[in-house]
């Protein structure tokens, strides 16, 4: 009983609110890149947030139902298809026994979050279901879904289909975005000229853009000039190895800015010039290739201002599905 | 009527298994649904693309090593 994986999708794994509370020993946060959308597809099948979902990044799997379930889609614009009929995102659904749920090709967006009732009920590992691959950690089997795997559901609380979450509280995916960032710590080590190119340069995002970290181009920037301290590399781009935040930003070289996500590792030794807001870091999750981004500088209240902002439009879709 | 083949996921379009070696495809390469006529290369990931129809390449749309849309077109086939 659950579900069967006919074809796996691209990297589908299992994700949840994420593991806290390692990252001091190595082990990154993992969970849904987009919590807010991997929230919301929870709330449509009546499941509470901490039920695993699926990611899907860019191309959906073909999965079999060996039991009926109320499903929903949300996050990005990948249209689900029941027995290849077209079912809508962001709105919950029936599914049969023996029925088929495959996707259509990504419109826009990057990762669909698939919410069963009852949620997927893999094995709990340092208290969360989410899969760090890298790891081998947690999820199916420590891993990205592959054909034939089967996956059991939990105990379904009994939502009724066709919930929806209101348009206005849907996210979009525009071409364009603007992610805030905290500047620092390092941001003294760039030039003065090169901080400001950091914040003007119009980023495209490139394929090198996953659960770990997300990699654009777009401008080459400079770093002072100094003497190494003992311990870092000699690229002025080195620091001596420090903690990575989760949402900081590195520029190996100069070139190719790289936020890291929440399969990063938990250190290393290149210069962080600043840290994503954690109200960004959905956005960032959501960003496919070609995208163009600015890094837009904040302050502390800025952020936290945008944190609570937020948090009450968690609360009105909570209001309004949950 | 010619058919679309299109890109299931964004990424890097290559029309060769490697550099050096023969395009997958060409325009009159005959082609089944199975036939694998490009990879897309996506987050160190390297996606086979099947043609997912039978026929004859008409046009190869994209030029070789291009980012791509998901939904883009790669080739259009001709029905045999």
């Amino acid at each position: 009983m659950g579900v069967s994986v006919l074809k796996p999708g691209l990297a589908t794994t299992v994700q949840d609110t994420g593991r806290p509370g390692y990252y001091n020993v190595g082990i990154p946060p993992s969970g849904s890149l987009d919590q807010y959308s991997s929230l919301a597809a929870n709330m449509l099948v009546g499941n509470g947030d901490d039920a695993a979902v699926l990611e899907c990044t860019y191309m959906g799997p073909e999965l079999r139902f060996d039991q009926p379930a109320t499903v929903a889609v949300a996050g990005a614009d990948l249209p689900p298809l029941l027995n290849g009929e077209p079912r809508p995102t962001w709105e919950s659904f029936a599914v049969g026994a023996g029925d088929v749920l495959s996707f259509g090709f990504l419109r826009s967006g990057a990762r669909a979050y698939l919410a069963v009732s009852g949620g997927f009920d893999v094995p709990v590992a340092l208290g969360s279901r989410s899969t760090y691959a890298l790891g081998a950690l947690g999820g199916h089997r420590g891993r990205a879904l592959a054909a034939g795997d089967e996956l059991p559901i939990g105990p379904a609380g009994g939502a009724a289909p066709r919930r929806a979450v209101p348009e206005a509280l849907r996210r979009n995916h525009p071409k364009h975005r603007e992610i805030r960032v905290m500047m620092g710590l390092y941001d003294h080590r760039l030039t003065d000229s090169a901080r400001r190119a950091f914040l003007e340069t119009e980023w495209r995002l490139t394929p090198v853009a996953d659960r770990t970290g997300f990699r654009y181009r777009g401008a080459e920037l400079e770093f002072r000039d100094r003497d190494a301290p003992f311990g870092a590399g000699s690229d002025p781009s080195n620091i001596v190895d420090a903690p990575y935040p989760i949402g900081s930003i590195q520029i190996p070289g100069g070139v190719e800015p790289i936020v890291l996500h929440r399969d990063a590792v938990s250190g290393g030794g290149y210069v962080m010039v600043g840290t994503v807001i954690s109200a960004d870091m959905d956005d960032v999750g959501q960003s496919a290739p070609n995208i163009t981004t600015r890094f837009t500088e904040v302050d502390l209240d800025g952020a936290l201002r945008a944190r609570h902002e937020r948090a009450a439009r968690l609360d009105a879709l909570r209001e309004a599905v949950g | 009527m010619s058919v679309d083949i299109r890109s299931p996921l964004p990424g890097v379009f290559y029309r060769r298994p490697s550099p050096g070696s023969e395009p997958f495809v060409d325009v009159g390469s005959a082609v089944e649904p199975g036939t694998v006529v490009a990879i897309v290369e996506v987050m160190k990931q390297f996606f086979e693309v099947p043609a997912g129809t039978e026929g004859k390449i008409a046009t190869v749309a994209v030029a070789d090593a291009e980012m791509v849309d998901a939904g883009q077109v790669l080739f259009t086939v001709l029905p045999w």
